[in-house]
């Protein structure tokens, strides 16, 4: 008798149940796996520990010798934990974004965002432009999320319009990476030399730049949108199944749309205005998650979380073995690692998977 | 009994009326009423106008209150046209999402059970963990069926549910249907382009045709040769069979060609 036969002939209750303790030891595993790479982030750098050094200086930081316990605490805690947060952070973002528009091409890549905060970004380093007058320690960051904001809202206020549907959407956001993209190069080209190095590198995205206060700030949004998002889980599910159907459902469409989209602007600017431009795990970590786990959002949500930062957290491992003592711009490393692994998820898998 | 009322009802979308004056007072628990007409007539603008999913004139009254737009209630279900989707979801997910709105996180035994029912009285309990992408247009209508029947509703709006099934699952659904509307006391709106399945299954008939519900009533005593030229252009005779049904036989368009 084949698998397929056997599961069907028990009760379909049985086999949802078995269903659900599987995506659970998913999860486990995936969360397995984003500790394993944690851990060896904390390893890597200058100089090299062993795992037993750094649990016991994580455990323990006021019996571990001076020079671990401030290399550990003060320099690659806040990096790993920026890896774990920002990706997380971008995925779930992508992952909301794909859902309530219904596109497996929505991205805050692809929306225009990381663009927009690109130019703010770039308007900051390139004629010392602040959007908000204080806070002079913070203008890039502060410019490169005032533009990401921006730009989301016109995509939400966009979308709004009568007649406007998914696929406009989408287009519109690809527009708006267009245009942010060339008012990027004409700042490029107004540029002093040294200025441009710096636009350059912000938007090759780094990691570099984090500090507990940034990660602070990146990790109370993604604590402050998720408690909306998983209360929202089953709305959201439901939306998938297409606008008429979850109305009568008795779901108003309309303000989920307009609520998560709120929830995801917040979401996907904040890390991108302290890190850069990280392009492609806001697109893929919903994918992978998509395809081991489903779309059930209680399941999907976290996954895409943990396939995000799980992305990110292991293109900061490779972005310091490469080359001993160099550490590579992490968006670089994200699309040369993550291009082929999905590749080769794509096209292994045999379920469709949007 | 439920009892759902409809009183000068009307839908316009932006200045476009495509529907206007349906008065209908005595629709009770325990029929099922057949919704036909030409291709916009109005028909879906009607269900979504009773199910709180359109906005317009005129009052839809359910079980003594007022249907308020841009509200859809649990014990009003309405299945719309049969689209196809494209989520990663199994049928069995997607009949549970159905039970789940506005419901707690995990989900009980009892909610399961009532899915599994669901399956077995649509004979679909093999498609239970296949992916909604997997499905032909006829399961996928199945499908949608379980999702409204699973609420237990006691108003159930169906969209033309029939319209991809097989001459076997036809009967079989609209027989299933009937059944659960005489034991649930459920009031059943059907819209369906077979006219001889909706005069076979249908305890009355509501006729739609210029933006108007133009006859209502016994479907023997309405579906007349006159009528269906009216509302179809068709030459047609309306023969009946040996059980009393009537039965449709199209002759002919009665439109020439100009």
């Amino acid at each position: 008798m084949s698998a397929a036969v056997a599961a069907t002939a028990r009760p379909a209750l049985l086999a949802y149940r078995a269903l659900t303790l599987r995506r659970r030891l998913i999860l486990l595993a995936m969360f397995g796996l984003l500790l394993a790479s944690f851990v060896v982030d904390l390893m890597l750098g200058p100089a090299r520990y062993d795992a037993g050094q750094v649990l016991r200086t994580l455990m323990n930081p006021s019996e571990a010798p001076a020079a671990l316990r401030v290399v550990i605490w003060d320099i690659r805690l806040p990096v790993a934990l920026m890896a774990v947060v920002t990706g997380a952070a971008l995925a779930i973002a992508g992952a909301q974004m794909q859902t309530i528009l219904n596109n497996p091409l929505a991205s805050p890549f692809t929306l225009g965002i990381s663009a927009a905060a690109s130019f703010g970004a770039a308007l900051a380093l390139v004629f010392g432009v602040a959007l908000v007058p204080f806070a002079i320690d913070y203008i890039v960051p502060i410019n490169a999320f005032i533009m990401a904001m921006g730009a989301a809202m016109l995509i939400h206020v966009l979308s709004q319009q009568r007649g406007v549907t998914t696929e406009t959407v989408i287009l519109l956001g690809i527009a708006l990476v267009f245009t942010f993209n060339a008012l990027l190069s004409l700042l490029q080209f107004f540029a002093s030399e040294q200025a441009l190095g710096a636009v350059v590198f912000w938007t090759m995205g780094s990691l570099t730049k984090a500090n507990w206060h940034k990660l602070g700030i990146t990790t109370a949004v993604l604590l402050f949108t998720l408690p909306f998002f998983l209360r929202r889980a089953w709305a959201l599910t439901t939306l998938r199944l297409g606008d008429d159907k979850a109305a009568s459902f008795g779901i108003d469409v309309r303000r989920l749309r307009l609520e998560i989209m709120l929830l995801v602007s917040l979401l996907a600017a904040v890390p991108v205005s302290f890190v850069g431009t990280i392009g492609f795990i806001g697109l893929v970590g919903p994918h992978i998650a998509r395809m081991v786990i489903g779309e059930d959002q209680r399941f999907f949500l976290p996954a895409s979380a943990l396939a995000g930062a799980a992305i990110l957290s292991a293109s900061s491992v490779v972005s310091k073995s490469l080359i001993p003592g160099l550490i590579f711009p992490i968006s670089i490393v994200t699309a040369l690692i993550g291009v082929p692994f999905f590749f080769s998820l794509i096209m292994t898998s045999r379920k469709r998977s949007w | 009994m439920v009892q759902l009322s409809l009183s000068g009802v009307g839908v316009a979308y932006g200045k476009r009326r495509v529907l206007s004056g349906v008065d209908a007072e005595d629709l009770r628990g325990g029929e099922v009423v057949a919704l036909i007409g030409a291709n916009a007539a109005g028909k879906s603008s009607l269900f979504r106008r009773i199910a709180g999913l359109a906005a317009g004139d005129g009052t839809v009254t359910l079980g003594g209150t007022s249907r308020v737009a841009g509200r859809a209630t649990p014990h009003c279900c309405y299945l719309p046209q049969d689209t196809a989707v494209n989520a990663v979801l199994t049928v069995y997910e997607s009949i549970l999402l159905a039970l789940k709105q506005g419901g707690a996180w995990s989900v009980s035994d009892e909610e399961l059970r009532r899915i599994d029912g669901v399956l077995r009285d649509l004979e679909i309990e093999d498609l239970a963990f296949r992916g909604l992408g997997e499905l032909s247009g006829g399961q996928r209508q199945l499908v949608s069926i379980a999702q409204t029947l699973v609420r237990e509703p006691d108003v159930l709006l169906l969209d033309e549910p029939t319209s991809a099934l097989d001459l076997h699952r036809q009967f079989e659904v609209l027989s299933l249907v009937r059944r659960l509307a005489r034991e649930r006391g459920m009031l059943v709106l059907i819209s369906i382009h077979d006219l001889n399945q909706a005069l076979r299954f249908a305890d009355r008939v509501m006729v739609l045709a210029h933006a108007r519900l133009v006859a209502m009533g016994d479907p023997r005593a309405i579906v007349t040769p006159a009528l269906l030229n009216e509302v179809y252009g068709v030459r047609a005779r309306v023969e009946t069979l040996a059980g009393g049904e009537p039965y449709v036989l199209v002759e002919g368009s009665s439109r020439q060609a100009a």
